[in-house]
């Protein structure tokens, strides 16, 4: 039983395929394990499987979801407060597509709340602890899948990334994290944060397990405008060599970034070798303005939330302060009556439905939107976006893929920078320039190291970046360092 | 109207939204409808679930760009959705997905008057507030019912182009008939899928600047259109009169009051905080579809008066009524399709004239003629008769009375009420003998130069022949008899 829960997902579905794993096997394997969890991975759990899936390429494969995916009738709160008890009417086009192929839903992850938050901690349901040491964060925002892979408590997850909330976690959690290419896999029925940088990707154990998740969510979806698919579809990755390509390493977001663990930099510098050893060629490059993104992307981010999270105002679903008539939402009799209590009761659920960090960012957003101040926040931040993207464009006319370390420090203390916005913010300092030019990027584990000032050896992230919609691509190189890297350490307690 | 304004002129411009007739809402799947249950065309969009996403409707942006080429607009090639934010419980998302810098088109006239922009958005739900006002003010609560909420609408703005109440009122109907003739709306003010706001403000006569403008809305009816801005004319020229200065607000039209009421300044001060909707990609018409909707347009009110006048040799004011009222124009059209022979002036005058008199007799004001007794084949046999003097003008009234109560064909009519004109001079001479006879009184006075006298005879004659009998013809045989020509 214990064997199953080291397999990767792509293993032990070759073992229900053989037919020398039962799919219920499989899937009751990891229930039991989720059941009996202690990192505050999971915000709701699926019973046990019997006999309903071994169809599809997935064949009743367990699938953790993040709890900002909408799925019908199950709970659905984005970690937040303001949606406690939601249960959404309809399914998320990339849930759907996975439970086509044959996966089946093992539990929604816990999240940083509205995915607004780098350590999970911003989770109205608690923290989630990082399998590697329970006493650090598991990253975030999509930290609750990130821990649950980490930990063997799922085989696989889907996550969202806005400014690396899928790559951050994957990093500090020694999993593999992919982004894939904005509008490559639908947004339909995933809980809004940044609508023009939100994309749907996976936590896995390996790259071919990513390529496996990718493929059955890709694809243009009439329900998201926005989505376009990956033409062609992904293939599996088998390459075992780099020869021939070129992958350059932005200084900006490696050498002369700011505040990079030295453990991190040893791990990085030694992947780079890794990398030349594999035949490919490695270069320095610049993306010059790649240091403004952070700036840039807590203007535009917040901006679009102030909008998307406008619509929790305690009328028709989820949370609503003040009434006595508020238990079950729906419009009943004497509510609403004059102007000003309606407005009371828009600030009442507000205030009490979401945390600080929602309402820091609600307020940044709504601030930089206003009139007088829309041209020198928000359309200045704009223009510093596409000269980001004309950054990497050049960039990617020398060089086949980009590597960057994913994350500056290992996984850090919980607390430790609660207090700090700033400091929390800069965890995402590599992984924001990616989501602003809309591009496709990966973690791998790449090594274990001390954070700085000594402790537990933990995890530490390589990020591969590759031109737009060249996900097939980036996954055959990753699949290539990632055999020669040889990762292998599991967390601490996690082995039997 | 300005007659009394004190050397002031009223500065009138004009916006409006159409809601469109389409199969299914702006932005979502659920369908559209007038009357229905409450909250029964809702899905995860529409009531702004979590995690959902709009879409754009293709036949409304069709339908858009019907209107916007039919008002001689410059499409823009990639217009832009952007999001207008404002909480309220009839804006489910917080937001209403509207376009802002770049509209859908711009640049566009019709009749005398220049159009701004004309741009698709949805509209927002319907609030019922429960209590006396029907406003949410003193309203014990208040219930949404969402079915209405995300239906495509276009939106068209004037330019400060008109002149008068009376010229805001004819220019609203043309537009309206020209939005019916394209068949994308219903474009019924009373149910409000035509809603009209009009900026008003008055300047000096000839002065270059525009005064501060103030915004009426809720006029529901063309009438009250027209009374709201005539209203807010009259207030503002006081205003100016009194030495001071008028201030930019909004006024809501009671229409069982006629009077305007202020709203809060809370109500519409808002800082709706537009930027681009991120869900939705740039709009870019192709060529196919510009085309096709170009192809699409029919002959337009504007174009029609023209054609009417240019090669009917209809009078302005016939073919006007005749271009602007689609009703009445698509009659006038199958009528002369009808044929029969007659003068397009003949049947213009016939059914812009004596028919629409006859109809509002019988019944409700606005009658529409097709869906009258009298088909357009009758009416083109009876101008055709009245015209091969086959009957007289009286005659054929009287016909007419008779296809309005219970249709029929006009040859029969006569025919059965012998109402054919007399054609036999003779005949005719012996029935103005023996009218002369009858009154000699009035023979004397007209003999001796009273002009007026000849009525009574002729009214003799006529009563004799059942009106059969060419008035002019009889005049002229009285005349002759009594030896008084007009001199």
């Amino acid at each position: 039983m214990t064997d199953v829960l080291e397999l990767t997902a792509a293993q032990a579905l070759e073992r229900v395929a053989a037919g020398e794993l039962g799919s219920d096997e499989y899937f009751n394997a990891y229930a039991q394990a989720a059941a009996g969890e202690d990192l505050g991975a999971y915000l709701w759990r699926a019973e046990p499987a019997s006999g309903n899936g071994a169809d599809g390429p997935l064949r009743g494969a367990p699938i953790a979801i993040k709890d900002i995916f909408c799925t019908e009738s199950v709970e659905t709160t984005a970690g937040s407060r303001i949606l406690e008890g939601y249960r959404p009417p309809y399914t998320a086009t990339a849930v759907r597509k996975l439970s086509a192929a044959g996966g089946r839903l093992l539990g929604k992850t816990n999240m940083d709340e509205f995915a607004m938050g780098s350590s999970n901690e911003n989770s109205a349901y608690g923290p989630v602890r990082n399998p590697w040491d329970p006493e650090r964060v598991p990253g975030g925002s999509s930290g609750g899948s990130a821990a649950a892979v980490a930990g063997r408590l799922a085989p696989w997850a889907i996550g969202t990334d806005t400014g690396g909330s899928i790559r951050q976690p994957a990093s500090l959690c020694g999993v593999v994290g992919l982004k894939p290419t904005y509008g490559a896999i639908s947004r339909y029925g995933m809980i809004a944060f940044a609508s023009s940088l939100d994309q749907c990707g996976t936590l896995t154990r390996d790259v071919t397990d990513a390529a496996i998740l990718l493929e059955a969510m890709q694809g243009r979806d009439p329900c998201d405008s926005t989505s376009v698919g990956i033409d062609g579809g992904i293939e599996l990755p088998s390459r075992t060599d780099l020869e021939g390509l070129r992958f350059g390493v932005p200084r900006e977001l490696s050498a002369d970034a700011e505040g990079i663990e030295a453990g991190v930099t040893e791990v990085f510098q030694r992947t780079l070798g890794l990398i030349r050893d594999l035949g490919a060629e490695v270069d320095e490059c610049e993306l010059p303005h790649s240091s403004h993104g952070l700036s840039a992307y807590y203007v535009l981010a917040p901006a679009e939330a102030s909008a998307n999270l406008a619509r929790y105002d305690g009328v028709r679903y989820g949370l609503r302060a003040g009434a006595s008539s508020d238990v079950e939402g729906g419009l009943g009799d004497g509510i609403a009556p004059a102007e000003t209590e309606l407005v009371s009761m828009y600030e009442r659920t507000r205030a009490a439905g979401f945390g600080p960090e929602v309402k820091r960012r609600i307020m940044l957003g709504t601030y930089a939107l206003s009139s007088g101040y829309y041209e020198a926040y928000y359309g200045r931040a704009q223009r510093v976006r596409t000269k980001i993207a004309q950054d990497f464009a050049a960039a990617f006319a020398r060089f086949d893929y980009l590597v960057t370390p994913t994350s500056p420090t290992v996984a850090f203390r919980l607390g430790a920078r609660a207090e700090n916005p700033l400091a929390m913010y800069m965890s995402d300092y590599c992984t924001v320039p990616m989501p602003l030019a809309g591009l496709p990027a990966i973690s791998i584990p790449a090594g274990l190291a001390e954070p700085d000032g000594g402790g537990p050896r933990l995890p530490v992230g390589l990020q591969v970046v590759s031109p737009a919609f060249a996900e097939t691509g980036l996954l055959d190189a990753s699949h290539a360092i990632e055999g020669a890297i040889g990762f292998d350490a599991v967390p601490p307690g996690s082995r039997p | 109207m300005t007659s009394n304004m004190n050397g002031h002129e009223a500065v009138i411009g004009l916006e409006i939204h159409v809601q469109l007739s389409t199969k299914t809402k702006m932005f979502c799947g659920c369908a559209l409808s007038f009357g229905d249950e409450p909250n029964v065309h809702t899905c995860p969009v529409c009531l702004a679930h979590p995690g959902s996403l709009p879409t754009i409707n293709e036949r409304a942006v069709r339908y858009g760009l019907e209107i916007a080429l039919a008002l001689d607009c410059d499409v823009a090639p990639r217009s832009i959705f952007h999001r207008k934010n404002y909480f309220y419980p009839d804006n489910p998302k917080a937001y209403q997905i509207s376009q802002y810098d770049i509209p859908l088109a711009a640049g566009g006239r019709l009749g005398d008057v220049r159009i701004h922009r004309v741009h698709l958005e949805e509209d927002a739900a319907k609030m019922i507030h429960v209590g006396q006002s029907g406003r949410i003010h003193g309203s014990a609560h208040s219930l949404v019912d969402f079915n209405r909420g995300g239906t495509p609408l276009v939106e068209i703005v004037t330019e400060p182009d008109l002149g008068s109440p009376e010229e805001a009122r004819e220019w609203a109907q043309l537009l309206r008939t020209t939005v019916k003739q394209l068949g994308v709306s219903d474009v019924n003010m009373e149910e409000g899928s035509l809603r009209v706001d009009a900026n008003v403000s008055v300047r000096a006569v000839g002065a270059a600047e525009l005064g501060t403008k103030t915004e009426l809305k809720n006029m529901n009816s063309f009438r009250f259109l027209e009374r709201g801005i005539a209203a807010e004319l009259e207030r503002q020229a006081a205003v100016l009169a009194d030495g001071e200065e008028v201030v930019q607000e909004t006024f809501h039209f009671d229409p069982r009051t006629g009077s305007l009421t202020p709203l809060r300044s809370k109500e519409y001060a808002h800082d709706y905080r537009y930027f681009p909707e991120p869900d939705l990609v740039p709009l870019a018409p192709t060529d196919e579809m510009l085309n096709e909707a170009r192809e699409a347009l029919p002959e337009l009110p504007a174009e029609r008066r023209e054609r009417y006048e240019a090669e009917l040799g209809l009078a302005e004011v016939t073919a006007r009524q005749l271009a602007f009222d689609a009703e009445l124009g698509e009659y006038f059209e199958r009528v002369l399709e009808a044929g029969d022979g007659a003068e397009p002036r003949t049947i213009a005058n016939w059914v812009t004239g004596e028919l629409v008199a006859r109809l509002r007799e019988a019944g409700d004001g606005d009658a529409d003629p097709a869906s009258s007794k009298v088909t357009p084949q009758a009416l083109a046999a009876l101008a055709g008769m009245v015209e091969s003097k086959r009957v007289t003008t009286g005659a054929a009234r009287q016909v007419l009375a008779t296809l309005v109560a219970e249709g029929g064909d006009p040859g029969a009519i006569v025919e059965r009420e012998g109402l054919a004109q007399m054609s036999d001079s003779a005949e005719l001479e012996a029935v103005v003998a023996a009218a002369i006879e009858a009154e000699p009184a009035a023979a004397e006075r007209v003999r001796a130069g009273n002009q007026k006298a000849i009525g009574p005879i002729v009214g003799a004659v006529m009563r004799e022949t059942k009106g059969r009998a060419d008035g002019g013809e009889v005049t002229r045989l009285i005349r002759a008899k009594l030896g008084a020509g007009r001199e």
